[in-house]
């Protein structure tokens, strides 16, 4: 199959560029526009650039891990960030804030937890489906 | 006065999306309809920033970051498809 050396050249360059913007999504999604959601299709099709420009074996080489776990790690994420409330004794998924803001992130707490969760759990599946689409 | 210029601006997007869509359901070959695809995305991009900036609200600005980003994979995509089919 005939590559094109400009799209993998442009793959190189915006690839990182989407990948920081997904994560810029995710962390100011609760208070404006974003999410776990969006970032993770953001991501997602950055993955899909490079395995559209090179192969989607290569893509397969790039993540250190296989989709499905991570799909288990977000769901895992998402159920302690439900989880750490019980511990403070409130009710499940209660929505605890530190309370002074990390620099650079913003403010934190369990439902940025829960949207970190969100996000690898889209970019598993999403990923997943993709690549096994493309190896066919 | 400015809401003229406002209208003027909309109205030729709107034909710009009109004549890319006469394109995309006439288009005799594949890659006609690609382009006109495309097109269209890069005009829709073009009022989300044109209404983000007239009604101002600025969080509409993502939404044509995110499209400008994403978009042009589709067509890459499509090229790929065409490349793989011919």
């Amino acid at each position: 199959m005939h590559r094109s050396i400009l799209l993998s050249a442009a793959a190189r360059y915006l690839m990182p560029l989407m990948l920081v913007f997904s994560v810029f999504l995710l962390i100011r999604g609760h208070n404006e526009v974003g999410g776990g959601f969006v970032g993770g299709l953001v991501a997602t099709s950055a993955l899909m650039l490079y395995a559209i420009a090179l192969s989607p074996a290569a893509l397969r080489k790039l993540l250190p891990v296989e989709p499905h776990l991570l799909v288990s790690a977000g769901l895992i994420s998402a159920l302690v960030s439900g989880l750490i409330p019980m511990l403070a004794g409130k009710p499940f998924m209660t929505g605890l804030w530190l309370k002074y803001p990390i620099p650079v992130i913003g403010k934190v707490g369990t439902p940025l937890l829960f949207d970190t969760g969100v996000y690898l759990v889209v970019i598993g599946v999403v990923t997943w489906i993709l690549l096994t689409l493309a190896e066919e | 006065m400015s809401e003229l210029i406002w209208n003027l601006i909309l109205l030729i997007l709107s034909a710009g999306l009109v004549f890319a869509f006469i394109r995309l359901a006439r288009g005799p070959y594949l890659p006609d309809r690609v382009i006109a695809l495309d097109l269209i995305s890069i005009l829709a991009m073009g009022f989300i920033l044109v209404y983000a900036v007239r009604f101002n609200q600025p969080s509409f600005l993502d939404v044509a970051i995110i499209l400008a980003i994403i978009s042009f994979l589709g067509t890459v995509a499509f090229a790929y498809y065409i490349e793989r089919r011919w």
